[in-house]
């Protein structure tokens, strides 16, 4: 603290200190306190290299990191109507979401893109944490909705990240709603014959967990992510006890049966590659470095190529 | 009678007109008819002024109204052969999810709902109607059940929400509700919800993913409770008044959003002044929809909900 900072209004004060961030900051590990370059921590896939501990990625940057060589293409979400119960608490919602807006980049709190991991051509829904806690409200199921027709339309496998607090409560009861639209969403991709895959990223609660998020064919968590309904703290204050060390983490939900893996972010892309290669029937995955793609394809030769495959299979 | 804190007013009013009558029945010479009968109808129009625009808090107050009628009061009264069904085949049964086979009319169907308990001993029992996995699985099994053999499902909504407890999390809450609005959602046979009283968060979707869902007057639905909305967003548990009005939880206001689609008059005073004839217009309902939704097959009931739930929000309450 000095003198400028307590006299410079909040605003401009921080964006001078944003400013003054260098491309190559340290962070700090939340869990170990281990210093870590941004470049290497970057390239570690926001992996901590001394403790492994999983720290919050963004979805663009998720979505970066796994399809191959960074190219996916983004396709288009039906826009809800914004603030339909006019909601107000201390804030107004609409004032909530540009400020949302503004710290992320992004327009709402899930990206739904479509490209090929390990050569796998794939539907991705990715919700994203830092967008109002990943909350899911009428554009998440949108969001959703939209991932499940194109995953249908295209005969591709839907991928979906899941990171959320919840319903978004400013939605109130068509945040709610969101539970069963998603799993008709779920249901189309099921009857379709293709496969659903959840990955479940920390933290994944509430209604989100109650809903799509269990529904997968396979359920895959990353390292120490917390999983569950009601938060720990919710049920610390009904019990009245402490819970156990590592309660409503992704080790302890393997253990009592809710998850089929837990996989450590380094490996997510060859596992999800490979186990989705196996459920379409389609041969091994050629591992290794990748020739880069001659050019970006466009949407209607992919459509062509994929059912092509399906034709052959 | 229990009377609530905002009928405070009105419960001066009744008790002395019981006050009243009690003095006149140990002393017959006196003559209090005229006063009493002039109090009862300074009690009505109280009545009537307190329930004509009641806000969205205090519907919340009579929705959770411990003399309200319940699941077992309903199924009591409207249906006949009752056969309880119980357990989930897994683990346990779930005291707080009553259900099986019935008559309404002498139409066979399976009835589903959850029960708060009426007296502290069988609140307990029925964990004040929160329902652990076992519940939803045991439902999930009765839908199927039903589904199988051709019968209608009617689910009774009333509960503050899935149970926030350690064996709850242990046992896959989250799996069980969600494959419980699935199985809602795959059922070829018709599927009618009533809330009846509160229908709280994920708790209530699991068994109102409904092809129709009606909501008694005073009833509510809500993503997360006044208190809950109240602490997270205001910071503040006790302004849970400012809480449920912005959440829009009344059954006018989610009528108005298309979110359900038919509003059940009570009685004056609200369902716990006149149980029985609020049960009746719950069964009228019931017999209603389920009369429309004969003419359905099984694909076009499938085919009813998932076009309801994804065509659902399109409107706000805007305008």
């Amino acid at each position: 603290m000095n003198w400028i900072s307590n006299y410079v209004r909040p605003k401009i004060n921080s964006l001078f200190s944003r400013r003054e961030v260098p491309e190559n900051l340290w962070s700090k590990c939340p869990e170990c306190g281990t210093m870590l370059f941004h470049r290497e921590l970057t390239e570690n896939l926001g992996v901590c290299s001394s403790c492994d501990h999983h720290m919050a990625l963004s979805a663009r940057d998720r979505l970066t990191a796994l399809f191959d060589n960074g190219v996916f293409t983004e396709f288009e979400v039906p826009q809800p109507t914004t603030d339909p119960l006019t909601f107000r608490d201390q804030k107004k919602y609409p004032d909530r979401l540009r400020t949302a807006q503004r710290d992320t980049g992004e327009k709402e709190a899930m990206i739904v893109a479509e490209g090929e991991i390990g050569r796998t051509p794939i539907v991705v829904a990715c919700q994203d944490f830092s967008f109002m806690g990943g909350s899911m409200g009428m554009f998440v199921g949108n969001a959703i909705i939209a991932a499940a027709q194109r995953a249908v339309q295209r005969k591709r496998p839907l991928v979906l990240f899941s990171a959320a607090g919840g319903a978004r409560m400013q939605e109130g009861i068509l945040s709610l709603m969101q539970m069963p639209r998603t799993t008709v969403a779920v249901e189309m991709v099921r009857d379709a014959g293709l496969p659903y895959i959840v990955v479940l990223t920390h933290p994944t609660t509430g209604g989100v967990t109650a809903s799509y998020a269990m529904l997968g064919d396979v359920h895959i968590a990353e390292p120490n992510a917390l999983i569950c309904f009601a938060g720990p703290r919710v049920i610390e204050q009904t019990i009245r006890e402490k819970l156990p060390e590592g309660f409503q983490r992704a080790e302890y939900l393997l253990d009592h049966g809710m998850l089929d893996r837990v996989t450590h972010r380094r490996d997510m892309k060859n596992e999800l590659v490979s186990i989705i290669r196996m459920l379409m029937h389609e041969p091994p995955a050629v591992t290794g470095e990748l020739p880069a793609p001659d050019m970006v394809e466009t949407p209607e030769a992919q459509t062509d190529a994929s059912q092509a495959q399906s034709a052959d299979g | 009678m229990n009377y609530l804190e905002f009928e405070k007013p009105l419960a001066e009013v009744e008790g002395k007109a019981e006050e009243l009558r009690a003095m006149a029945r140990s002393n017959a010479e006196m003559d209090i008819e005229k006063e009493a009968a002039a109090l009862d109808r300074k009690a009505q129009t109280m009545l009537a002024d307190l329930y004509k625009d009641l806000s969205p808090w205090r519907k919340c107050q009579v929705a959770r109204h411990p003399d309200r009628p319940h699941c077992s009061d309903y199924i009591e009264t409207l249906f006949t052969d009752y056969t309880p069904l119980a357990g989930d085949r897994n683990f346990a049964d779930d005291q707080a999810v009553m259900g099986g086979l019935a008559r309404l009319n002498d139409r066979p169907l399976m009835v589903i709902g959850h029960e708060k308990g009426k007296d502290t001993q069988s609140r307990i029992e029925k964990n004040f109607g929160m329902a652990r996995p076992e519940g939803y699985r045991k439902a999930i099994r009765l839908m199927d059940l039903a589904d199988r053999f051709n019968l209608p499902v009617v689910t009774l909504i009333d509960t503050p929400g899935a149970y926030p407890g350690k064996g709850a999390e242990e046992r896959g809450q989250s799996e069980a509700i969600a494959r419980s609005t699935e199985k809602c959602l795959k059922i070829g046979v018709p599927l009618v919800s009533v809330v009846i009283g509160e229908g709280g968060s994920g708790g209530a979707v699991a068994f109102a993913t409904a092809n129709r869902v009606a909501m008694l007057e005073h009833s509510i639905y809500s993503v997360i409770s006044p208190e809950g909305c109240a602490s997270i967003l205001w910071k503040d548990a006790e302004k849970m008044r400012e809480a449920a009005e912005a959440l829009r939880l009344t059954a006018q206001d989610l009528h108005k959003l298309d979110v359900i689609d038919r509003i059940i008059a009570e009685p004056m005073g609200g369902a716990q002044r006149d149980p029985d004839s609020t049960i009746q217009s719950v069964g009228v309902c019931i017999d209603d929809i389920l009369t429309q939704l004969s003419s359905l097959s099984r694909d076009e009931l499938v085919q009813d909900r998932r076009t309801k739930f994804l065509n659902m929000g399109q409107s706000g309450l805007a305008a």
